[in-house]
């Protein structure tokens, strides 16, 4: 048995909060929200209730100021809005000039999550024909073996932490084997990660050294596929062609970059949720235990429910949509996880249904940005939940007080305490 | 009964053919096409009925015959 105390430590997260200033208290949620209050990464819900309620597009001052819809009408039209909500600076907390870097900017930065049309379009018809469902068969047949060998090294102990241990272990290998790249670079991807994404979202300088380190990682790799082409995905995007040559050096880095910061913490926030609400909820788990045709149906509800991504646009232009004047620069968090909740649009939106049939959730966001992975990360998460479930059918919070949450722009488990049988 | 994907519409979520493909398929971009030029099989129905209340992007519709 490993010592519980031992399992909630969370290093790099403890180092980084220490330098960040103590945040004031959230007095109205609908003008003052905080996305990085414990209180709302905990539990987003009643505070998205309380804006649709009051004020749907909701507004706050704090880091730089943003925007935050909640309904899911509007979020459906502000998918749409493009160019003039521009996909350019996808993070809240935009980058000091100090620290923007040319050839890591705009749409070279994370292509094509980073791009405006027209260079949205191509790098996007770049990367599709490798995440079709049927452009991920190896990758499946790989995540099957995966993590049965993950839960072969915990379940004889009898608990495990299942957002360390397994959620956190499950993309980082899967991306690496799709990129190409040897999976003892496992561990340094999830501390770049979160160094760029989570724990740098309040730190530009950390922000920027994790971008520098993944940029000098991939630029090698590149160089290394243009003379020593092998069977992965960096070596395909190396060898795509465009306008008479080959996709440029720093749009395929970037590309590469894409894999790392959209693939991994997203998709293990979402294993890692789905694990939480089973842990707490024995009708739902035993029914699923006892239901396979439920999966389909399951999988996406989950991912309805507890949708992790937040993506942010700028308007490039003053312009007005649902009564609120958007002014040029402005930040607009793209709240697809919000508008999930929508109760105009889903029936009982909040509770969980593993069987709800109409289910047009937008985890995965909608229109020409509609996540690249998807495909790749549904089959992630219905082979790690699945397989757990063959292996784990029975299973609870060890320690409901212990389990820690991350958020700003992905919302999931970060340490998670679970006991089997 | 006929299904339409609106490929002006259709962002390649793929939950069409996840939940039928003995009604679609997707092209080398993931996007969806109709089989049989839409014409759904006798049993299929509620198939039918189903991809469109799960497509995020409105993009299918049926036109019962």
């Amino acid at each position: 048995m490993t010592d519980t105390a031992e399992t909630q430590n969370d290093p790099m997260a403890d180092s980084v909060a220490e330098s960040i200033p103590e945040r004031c208290p959230v007095t109205d949620v609908t003008s003052d929200y905080d996305m990085f209050d414990p209180e709302y990464l905990r539990d987003p819900f009643s505070a998205w209730a309380e804006m649709r309620d009051v004020c749907p597009i909701a507004h706050t001052d704090r880091y730089g100021g943003s925007w935050l819809p909640t309904k899911y009408d509007d979020l459906q039209a502000m998918a749409k809005m493009v160019p003039v909500l521009s996909s350019k600076s996808p993070i809240v907390i935009d980058m000091p000039e100090a620290l923007v870097k040319g050839d890591a900017t705009g749409y070279n930065a994370a292509a094509p999550i980073t791009a405006d049309p027209p260079e949205q379009h191509w790098t996007r018809r770049a990367l599709l024909p490798h995440f079709t469902p049927k452009g991920i068969a190896a990758e499946t047949e790989y995540t099957e073996r995966l993590c049965h060998e993950l839960i072969d090294g915990f379940i004889d102990n009898g608990e495990c932490d299942a957002a360390v241990e397994y959620a956190q272990q499950i993309p980082p290998r899967v991306i690496a084997k799709k990129l190409g790249v040897d999976d003892s670079m496992v561990d340094d991807f999830i501390e770049w990660v979160r160094g760029v994404l989570e724990l740098g979202l309040q730190q530009p300088e950390l922000r920027a050294k994790y971008r520098d380190i993944i940029r000098s990682f991939f630029a090698a790799e590149v160089a290394d596929r243009r003379v020593n082409p092998k069977d992965d995905l960096i070596t395909a995007l190396c060898q795509t062609e465009h306008e008479g040559g080959f996709l440029p050096d720093e749009v395929v880095i970037g590309m590469c970059n894409l894999q790392l910061v959209a693939g991994i913490d997203t998709t293990w926030s979402s294993i890692g949720s789905a694990l939480w609400h089973l842990a707490g909820h024995d009708d739902d788990r035993r029914r699923l235990a006892n239901e396979p045709d439920l999966w389909n149906t399951a999988v996406e509800e989950l991912l309805r429910f507890y949708a992790p991504v937040t993506m942010a646009r700028n308007a490039t232009e003053d312009v007005e949509y649902g009564g609120v004047e958007f002014k040029k620069g402005d930040k607009i968090l793209m709240n697809f996880p919000g508008a999930n909740h929508d109760p105009d649009h889903f029936e009982n939106a909040h509770e969980v249904q593993l069987d709800r049939q109409r289910n047009r959730h937008v985890a995965f966001g909608i229109g020409i940005h509609r996540c690249a992975g998807s495909n790749l990360a549904r089959m992630e998460m219905e082979v790690a939940l699945k397989t757990w479930m063959e292996r784990i059918p029975e299973f609870t919070l060890a320690d409901p007080e212990a389990v820690t949450w991350a958020g700003g722009q992905v919302r999931g488990p970060r340490i998670l305490p679970v006991t089997f049988g | 009964m006929k299904i339409k994907v609106d490929a002006e519409k259709c962002e390649g979520h793929s939950r069409c053919y996840s939940l039928a493909p003995e009604l679609v398929d997707v092209d080398d971009l993931g996007n969806a096409f109709e089989l049989n030029d839409g014409e759904v099989p006798a049993g299929l129905e509620d198939k039918a009925r189903l991809i469109v209340d799960n497509c995020p992007e409105f993009a299918i519709t049926i036109k019962e015959g």
